[in-house]
Parts: C-alpha cells; sequence; structure tokens
C-alpha cells in the first residue's frame, strides 16, 4: 500500500489497503497493448466495481418492471429499488430529503434543467448570471443558450496563471443584476477545488442563487451540500464508479418548488386535461418518462461501495498520488505542468514541450497508460493557457504510485520519439 | 500489434519539426481553413492558381505532428501540378488513409506521401492526416465555409 504521508503518530493509521482495492474492479485486471491496464482517465470516466455491475444485473434478472405505475408486486419491488437509490444519493449528498434529489442522465442534463427552467421563470433581459473561467463547456453553454434566449449576459469571473478563482475579481462581478451564479466545485481540466462556501456566501449575499457542478468532486469523496449552503449541485454516476446514463441534480426543496418543469410527460404530473394540466410535486416533476432505472439502482450500489470507504486515508492516498505525479512530472525538464492550485484534486494536466497532446496520448497509450488529451471540453481554459491542448492524468483512490512511475516513463518515451 | 515507428516515422518527425512551405502567400487566389476538433489541429491552406496550375501553396496552422506533417508534406506534393492532378492526389492520398492496414501503397505514385500510411493502424489519428487534405480540396473548390473532420 502506498503510505500515508506525514500522519501524526499518535492518530491510528487509517485503513486503506489500495491493492484489496483494486481486485474489487474487473477492469483493472485487464491488458492494454498486451500491457497491464494504467488507467489514469478518471476525470472521464471511472471503472465500476463487481458491486455495481453485479446490482446491475440482478435488477434485470430479478425486479426489472417499470416504476411508479405498475400495482403489481414486481413494480412494487422496482420502484422501491429506485427509491431506495434516491436515500442512498441523498446520504451521500447530506441533503435534508429525497424530495431534494431528481435523478438526470447526467451533470450535464442537471446543468441544462436548472437553465433551462430557473432561466425561463427568473431571468430577464439586463439580468446576469455569472461563471468562472474554468468551466466545462456543460456548465457555458445552456447558459449561453438561455441567457440569449431571455436578453440577459454571461459574465465571466476570471483566474490567474495558476488556475485559481480571483476571488475579489468574482465578488467585484456580483450585483443585484446577478440572478445565478455557476461554478465547476473542482475544475476538470485543471484540478483546482474552489471556494465553494466562499462563493456561496458572497453570491447569497447579492441574492443570486448558485449551482455547483459537482461531477469532479463527488468522486473524490461525499458531498455536504448543506455546509456549502449551495441552490443546486450536480454529480454524474459514471464519474463516481457509477453507471453511465444516470446522475443527480440536487436543489432545495424551496428552490425545486419555484421551478417550471422541464420536460413534460408521464410521472411529472397530477391530474391532465386538454384544458389544464397540474404537475407533480419535486422530484418526479423533473423526472418526465420512464427513468434510467437500473442506472438509478447501480449509482446507489456505487454509493454504498463509496461509503464503505475510509474517506481519511484515501483522501490522504490521493494526496499522495498527486503529489507523486506533481514532483516526478514537474522533474522533466521537457513537460510544463498546466494548473498548479494551491488547493486541487488528483488531476495533472501537462504539455510535453514541442509535442503536440494527442501525439503524447498515442504514444504513452502504446505503453498501456490510458490519459485524456486534447482540450478537455475546457476550450477557454486553454485559450487562457496558450495552449491548443493538453495530456491530463486524473487519479482515482484505485491509482498506485506504480501507476505514476508507468506513465513518468512513458512520457520520456514520447521525447525519445520525438528526438527523431 | 501497432507499431509506433510505422506512425511516427523519421519523415513524419522531420517534417513536422521542419514544417515546408509554413508560410503565408503574398497573392493567394484560393484559400481554406480546416479543424479537426478532437485535436485541437488548425490549417490555414492558401493557394496561388496561375491559370490551372498551382503556382505556390503553403499553410499555417498548429496541431499534432501527423496533422503538420501530413501539410507539410501536401505542399511540397502538389507544387506545380494542375488542379485536376492535384485532385487525383487528393483520392489517392484518402483511399491510402481509408484502406485496411496492409493493404499494399502504391510508393511509385505517391512518394513521401506514403510514408502517412503508418496511421492506418491508429483509427483515432487518421482524421489528423487526412485533414489538410480535405482543406486543400475545399481550397480548390472554394468551399466557403471552413472544413471540419466532425
Amino acid at each position: 500500500m502506498t503510505s500515508v504521508r506525514h500522519a501524526p503518530p499518535s492518530v491510528p493509521r487509517p485503513t486503506f489497503d489500495v491493492e484489496q482495492v483494486r481486485r474489487d474492479f474487473p477492469l483493472l485486471q485487464t491488458t492494454v497493448r498486451g500491457k497491464p491496464l494504467v488507467y489514469l482517465d478518471n476525470a472521464a470516466t471511472s471503472q465500476k466495481p463487481r458491486s455495481v455491475i453485479a446490482r446491475t444485473e440482478q435488477y434485470y434478472a430479478t425486479e426489472n418492471a417499470n416504476v411508479h405505475r405498475g400495482v403489481y408486486e414486481l413494480s412494487e419491488r422496482a420502484t422501491a429499488a429506485y427509491e431506495d437509490a434516491r436515500e442512498k444519493a441523498r446520504g451521500f449528498l447530506n441533503a435534508a430529503s429525497t424530495r431534494e434529489i431528481v435523478f438526470v442522465r447526467g451533470t450535464t442534463e442537471a446543468i441544462n434543467l436548472v437553465a433551462s427552467s430557473f432561466g425561463r421563470k427568473e431571468l430577464q433581459a439586463g439580468d446576469e448570471v455569472l461563471v468562472t473561467a474554468m468551466e466545462h463547456h456543460s456548465n457555458i453553454v445552456p447558459w449561453q443558450l438561455i441567457c440569449a434566449e431571455r436578453g440577459a449576459v454571461l459574465r465571466v469571473a476570471p483566474m490567474n496563471k495558476r488556475g485559481e478563482l480571483l476571488v475579489e475579481d468574482f465578488a467585484r462581478l456580483l450585483s443585484s443584476k446577478t440572478k445565478l451564479v455557476a461554478t465547476a466545485h473542482v475544475s476538470n481540466s485543471l484540478g483546482t477545488i474552489n471556494p465553494i462556501a466562499e462563493i456561496v456566501r458572497l453570491a447569497h449575499a447579492k441574492g443570486a442563487a448558485v449551482l455547483v457542478d459537482g461531477a469532479q468532486a463527488a468522486p473524490h469523496g461525499p458531498v455536504d451540500v448543506r455546509a456549502l449552503g449551495v441552490d443546486f449541485y450536480t454529480v454524474s454516476g459514471h464519474k463516481m464508479f457509477g453507471p453511465t446514463g444516470i446522475g443527480l441534480l440536487y436543489g432545495t426543496t424551496e428552490r425545486l418548488e419555484a421551478l417550471p418543469p422541464y420536460q413534460g410527460g408521464g410521472d411529472m404530473i397530477k391530474t391532465v386535461t386538454f384544458a389544464k394540466t397540474t404537475y407533480a410535486e419535486p422530484p418526479a416533476k423533473f423526472e418526465a418518462g420512464t427513468p434510467n432505472i437500473a442506472g438509478a439502482i447501480g449509482l446507489g450500489a456505487a454509493i454504498d461501495y463509496l461509503r464503505g470507504l475510509d474517506w481519511e486515508a484515501v483522501q490522504a492516498h490521493e494526496r499522495d498520488l498527486l503529489t507523486y505525479a506533481t514532483e516526478r512530472l514537474g522533474a522533466l525538464p521537457e513537460v510544463e505542468l498546466v494548473g498548479t492550485a494551491a488547493h486541487k484534486a488528483s488531476v495533472v494536466s501537462f504539455t510535453v514541450r514541442g509535442v503536440h497532446a494527442h501525439d503524447v496520448g498515442t504514444i504513452v497509450d502504446q505503453e498501456g497508460v490510458a490519459i485524456r488529451t486534447g482540450h478537455h471540453c475546457t476550450q477557454p481554459v486553454m485559450d487562457f493557457f496558450g495552449v491548443p491542448a493538453t495530456a491530463r492524468a486524473s487519479f482515482a483512490f484505485y491509482n498506485t504510485r506504480a501507476d505514476v512511475d508507468a506513465l513518468v516513463s512513458a512520457v520520456q518515451k514520447v521525447t525519445r520519439v520525438f528526438a527523431g | 500489434m501497432t507499431d509506433l515507428s510505422d506512425l511516427y516515422q523519421q519523415l513524419i518527425v522531420d517534417h513536422n519539426r521542419a514544417p515546408r512551405n509554413f508560410k503565408k502567400l503574398a497573392h493567394p487566389t484560393r484559400e481554406a481553413e480546416g479543424a479537426n476538433p478532437l485535436c485541437g489541429d488548425q490549417i490555414k491552406l492558401e493557394v496561388e492558381l496561375a491559370g490551372d496550375r498551382i503556382a505556390d501553396i503553403g499553410f499555417q496552422g498548429s496541431g499534432c505532428a501527423i496533422s503538420q506533417a501530413s501539410a507539410s508534406l501536401l505542399t511540397g506534393a502538389v507544387q506545380g501540378k494542375s488542379t485536376a492532378d492535384a485532385q487525383e492526389l487528393f483520392r489517392q492520398v484518402h483511399a491510402m488513409l481509408t484502406s485496411a492496414p496492409g493493404t499494399p501503397v502504391d510508393t511509385a505514385r505517391l512518394g513521401k506521401l506514403a510514408a502517412l500510411a503508418g496511421v492506418r493502424q491508429f483509427p483515432v489519428r487518421v482524421k489528423c492526416a487526412s485533414l489538410p487534405w480535405h482543406t486543400l480540396r475545399a481550397a480548390l473548390e472554394s468551399a466557403a465555409e471552413p472544413v471540419s473532420t466532425e
């Protein structure tokens, strides 16, 4: 196991055995191009523990029926499992009630839902939406669309060269015109952890609602939406060791009750006549149509898995991986790190001098190392740093120092290929 | 088993490091831009036609080694050719890039461009090699919209 650094001797050693954890993930046992897979693209999607795969199969094998509809026993069983997953999600985010947890396809859909419903109700011509300079395209484009539709203005809070939000500039951009602040909890391309509680305090002082894109935060530990004080929080199941096509939108009861529906259809109504339709209460109001039942139940299993981990030990392990990867990659003369915030999740973006990120990606892939290369759906971030693309290694708790070593030797091979 | 040395042949590495005809033309008569959103490759091709002949050609842009080397090789290959011959070369290169790995390459006709054949083993990188060629065709046909590989 990778040692936990700087642990005070009086504190009992946290229990986290990375080799044991790795055995829970079938895909980590596979080979790529004849070499053991070194999976370092966790910010794109994470691998799944056996318990998630098994739970999904069990649902289809023994519980499959539509939810909230049938009066028969099987449908009741499916509904119970689906709603049980909602309770697990509530616990993971520490929401006050399951009414505050809406199942969506993922973070992208969650943000589009809020942009559409909040925007149609709250945004008037001249109002403002404030985002940060490090947002993923999915936390930019939905706001551009609704701002254009409503005649509202999208403003951008800047960051510094380390990739840290300039909080004073952010505060200056807030005004009575600001109706909503949308920010990443953790930047997907830089790893920066944003000061959410402070952002919320500043935004609420001006009467603005706050949506936090938590897609990159949830894989690194349980979230406390009430401690953060956010109005909306979004996560993607597949990035937190659950299935694809499922995610969560958290909204406070007050906010969700005030929002108009997003999509119309079955399951989101109270009564329908051709003259007038009344809507169900949240969260059903926002879950039109048959949901991703198996996905929700699989996400519930992923949350069970995560809650079984000793997070103090996991976070110490991830910090160690980040420190070690930063030191080793940073020591290569041809490598430049992009995103060096003081508070970071285990994400390391970098460029190799004279070599385009996609060439880096192709060459390290030959060594069985999977990293993301490109603009990471954050073109404004690439423009800010003056690079067309970066290579990005993003670590999960199942990664090891040996994975970092494999990455570093693969990057050294890049230099050899291009030395000709 | 794929072979990196097929993809990053010495000729490719060399053309990437020192691209030929990386320049802006004084009097272009045709031009086109191409982009590959996956890689962020960007190419601007300028062509100066004298009658039906490519009197001069230059490219600017940035991107991965494959796209830049392909653009560099392209400029050398079509310089002085008629537009019909350049279009024919486009078809041959396109056929080569999209053929199955191991399919014989007509090195007599393609010359140095045969170095691009290694990309066939790396399907996600084929677009990088073909981008400059699609951009050339757009320039010759003076397509008004920027070319995209998506």
